[in-house]
């Protein structure tokens, strides 16, 4: 599976001839069908830039302010699109300020190629000027690595590397090239085929019949199975099949803080999200349950809890691409791994053929319950007195873009959760956010990336004020492209999120999270970036600027001064049985129904 | 989850810059303390063996087989079961020996296969390429005389030549 269209492949072939290596990443990236890149030049990578300017090429780059910006909006590209994202960088320190978006990249299996220059040759290994081992630094976070050693390898080296960052379960790889070998002519031609003996991807393909036997089986004797959806869903492209598996099955669907998207939030399946913050009904749906269909999901400790107590009566059948997750936190008893959208249709045959009126009986039984739970227990705050409350941010953003094409961008923290909670997400895509490494700074460059590549959606980022801290510099790269994101600082002047772990669980000692929320002035700092800036401080207020930006079209901040002690219920405090939620707002006390 | 065993894995690997630190960093990053490590060459340039033997529990073992067939310049991975292989380790090793008992410890020797590699005034250093459990039992047999010094090579591990094909090559495509 390659990205490069047949045009695109012909004009690289058509440029086969006498050039350096530099010219030849260039190449390479059109041959992939790259449109856009994102980076910053400096000595090692100097050739490259040249290049960039020298030769006529299909290739936009994108000049950002920290390489750390770069990776994320890349990321933002590729989840936004399925494709693989490209980041550029120099040796040593921007060879390094890439390290956090791979590490992203890898936790949330998305498709980045990262191209860093590295000292030349004869320099490597003796501490020369910007040298850093970067392929040392990332070995544990990427799914490959090239250090490239002959001219002659760098088009064999970045063609394998799209075809690993996208293949089987998508992920980062890295691509070092010595200064001395961009430098170097050599005939380029573009590899028909790519050698690797130790990469094979065609074993995924088809459908174990018998471990489809095996499912069907166990759901026709389930009384109460559910659908656990993961961002697998999302990279197979597979929500479609996932909708007519659901309703087939007439299963409640919960969809992981990475799968959000993957399946319609609107649906009437939809129990939304499960754990740490998910729904109560999506955590007591798992709980109570006695079989979940594990789909393109992992286990993750921030959906199941305490792992002892997690689904304890439920049998577990887990469909995937990648064997490692198979039994890894939590034993499958039957497993499949394949392409998803291979095998979710046949284990929807499987399961239309094997129709029991039976257990439709007790099936509707069962949705009743779920039902009556998320009637009864759904997302809720206080409304506000005086103050804004951010979940009112959530609620009125998701109505005034309902229906228009929006994509979700957040940070980390407690507004992510909420944004998790509030937002209608009915489209694949449509919501990227930092799951598995939780990075502060994700928000502003990866919706100025998912925005370049979708020009006509409206992206919002919602974001915390201490995230927005971290990458904020990225607003000149919005301005100077013309990048129109809303971004929307849910400012609680607290580093909130830990602010809440240290109410709760550390004795209201608030150690180093007070912000002070009006340094900066985020007003100020957006106008001094050329961008729409906005503030709100109540609810009139909000849906006001929120309506202003949305007309604008260009560059936005938006400084949403929120009630500074709210907190995000539930909540599973880290630990516990996922079915034990905390949800000070409305009961004052440990919440354990359903079990 | 279950108690630890011994376990060797046998990695077929492309011969690449960089493949030992890929092998040897996921077993750090998982956890899994390295008993034995030998890589070398194989039959083939372009390919070498790394044989790694760890203690753990069978489900660790299944988990880093899954891991290893995720690293790209690894080719095949197989857990030696111990009755299906043949197990082999080098041992030097330097003992302490005066005249009289110099012809003790070159029967104890013999009985071992072991050769002489070197002779000095009062010491004596001996080679065995044997079993490692073997190497244990010439190893506890020569410390009353007094061990010098004594260096491993770690384990290699080939399927004996009349093991059927595909015995205990737990290919990760049946696991999955
Ligand atoms: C790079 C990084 N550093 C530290 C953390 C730990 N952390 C998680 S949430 C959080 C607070 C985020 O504050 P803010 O952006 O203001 O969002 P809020 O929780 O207030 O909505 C911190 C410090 C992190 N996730 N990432």
């Amino acid at each position: 599976m390659s990205t490069q269209t047949d045009s695109a492949l012909a004009k690289a072939r058509a440029r086969t001839g006498r050039m350096n290596g530099a010219e030849a990443i260039i190449r390479s990236l059109e041959a992939e069908g790259v449109d856009i890149c994102w980076g910053i030049p400096g000595g090692a990578i100097l050739p490259l830039y040249d290049a960039f300017m020298a030769c006529d090429h299909t290739v936009q780059h994108v000049l950002v302010r920290h390489e750390q910006g770069a990776g994320h909006m890349a990321q933002g590209y590729a989840r936004a699109t399925g494709k693989v994202g490209v980041c550029i960088a120099t040796s040593g320190p921007g060879a390094t300020n890439l390290v956090t978006p791979i590490a992203d990249a890898f936790l949330d299996s998305t498709p980045l190629v990262a191209i860093t220059g590295q000292v030349p040759t004869h320099l490597i290994g003796t501490d020369a000027f910007q040298e850093a081992d970067i392929t040392g630094i990332v070995m544990p976070i990427v799914k490959h690595s090239f250090l490239v050693q002959t001219v002659e390898d760098i088009p064999k080296a970045m063609k394998a590397a799209f075809h690993i960052a996208l293949s089987g379960r998508p992920g980062p790889v890295l691509v070092d090239v010595p200064k001395d070998l961009q430098l170097t002519e050599f005939d380029f031609a573009w590899p028909d085929e790519i050698d690797l003996p130790g990469y094979d991807t065609d074993w995924i393909s088809g459908v174990d019949r018998d471990a489809i036997d095996a499912a069907a089986d166990l759901i026709a004797r389930a009384r109460k199975p559910v659908l656990y959806v993961g961002g697998g869903v999302i990279n197979a492209e597979a929500t479609d099949e996932l909708i007519l598996l659901a309703e087939a099955l007439q299963a409640p669907v919960t969809t992981t803080l990475l799968a959000k998207g993957a399946f319609p939030d609107s649906h009437p399946l939809s129990v939304q999200m499960p754990g740490m913050h998910g729904s109560k009904y999506a955590n007591w749906t798992m709980h109570r349950s006695d079989l979940l269909i594990t789909i393109g999901a992992r286990f993750d400790d921030r959906v199941t809890g305490k792992l002892d107590a997690f689904a304890p009566s439920a049998k577990i059948i887990h469909f995937d691409i990648d064997p490692a997750e198979i039994s890894k936190n939590r034993h499958a008893d039957v497993s499949l791994i394949g392409h998803l959208n291979e095998t979710l249709p046949a284990l929807r045959d499987a399961v239309l053929a094997n129709r029991n009126d039976e257990r439709i009986r007790h099936q509707i039984d069962w949705l009743n319950d779920v039902q009556g739970w998320r009637r009864e227990h759904p997302f809720r705050y206080r409304r506000g007195g005086d103050t804004l409350k951010p979940e009112y941010v959530m609620e009125a953003f998701d109505k005034a873009l309902r229906g228009k094409d929006a994509i979700w961008v957040t940070g980390v923290g407690q507004h992510q959760m909420w944004a998790a909670q509030y937002l209608t997400i009915d489209r694949p895509r449509r919501w990227i956010t930092s799951g598995g490494l939780g990075t502060m700074g994700f928000g502003v460059p990866a919706a100025i990336g998912a925005q370049q590549a979708c020009p006509d959606a409206y992206v919002v980022n919602i974001d915390g004020d201490g995230c927005f801290q971290m990458t904020m510099q990225e607003l000149a790269t919005a301005r100077c492209y013309d990048v129109p994101a809303i971004h929307a600082v849910i400012n609680n002047g607290w580093l909130g999120m830990v602010r809440q772990w240290q109410e709760l669980f550390h004795g209201e000692r608030y150690s180093e999270t007070d912000l002070f929320g009006t340094i900066p002035d985020y007003v100020m700092l957006a106008e001094s970036y050329g961008c729409l800036a906005l503030r709100a401080e109540t609810e009139a207020e909000a849906d006001a600027v929120i309506a202003e930006a949305i007309a604008a079209r260009r560059p936005t901040v938006i400084d949403f001064r929120v009630d500074r002690e709210e907190k995000v219920y539930p909540m599973v405090p880290a630990g516990s049985a996922s079915h034990e939620m905390l949800d000070e707002t409305w009961e004052n006390e440990w919440v354990e129904e359903g079990v | 989850m279950g108690a630890t065993n011994h376990h060797t894995l046998s990695a077929l690997v492309e011969n690449r810059p960089g493949v030992l630190s890929r092998v040897a960093g996921l077993f750090t990053r998982r956890g899994f303390n390295i008993d034995s490590l030998a890589v070398g060459p194989t039959e083939r340039a372009d390919r070498s063996v790394i044989t790694i033997r760890v203690d753990c529990t069978r489900h660790s073992v299944e988990q880093v087989v899954k891991q290893l067939y995720k690293l790209v310049d690894v080719i095949d991975v197989y857990e030696v079961a111990p009755d299906a292989a043949i197990e082999r380790e080098l041992l030097l090793i330097k003992v302490q020996v005066d005249a009289e008992r110099r012809s003790e410890v070159m029967k104890l020797a013999e009985l071992f296969d072991a050769r002489v590699a070197d002779v000095g005034q009062t010491t004596l250093l001996l080679e065995c390429v044997e079993h490692p459990d073997r190497l244990a039992s010439f190893e506890e047999l020569l410390t009353p005389y007094g061990i010098l010094e004594a260096i491993r090579t770690g384990r290699v591990a080939m399927l004996r030549a009349s093991a059927p094909e595909g015995e205990s090559t737990s290919r990760l495509r049946v696991l999955g």
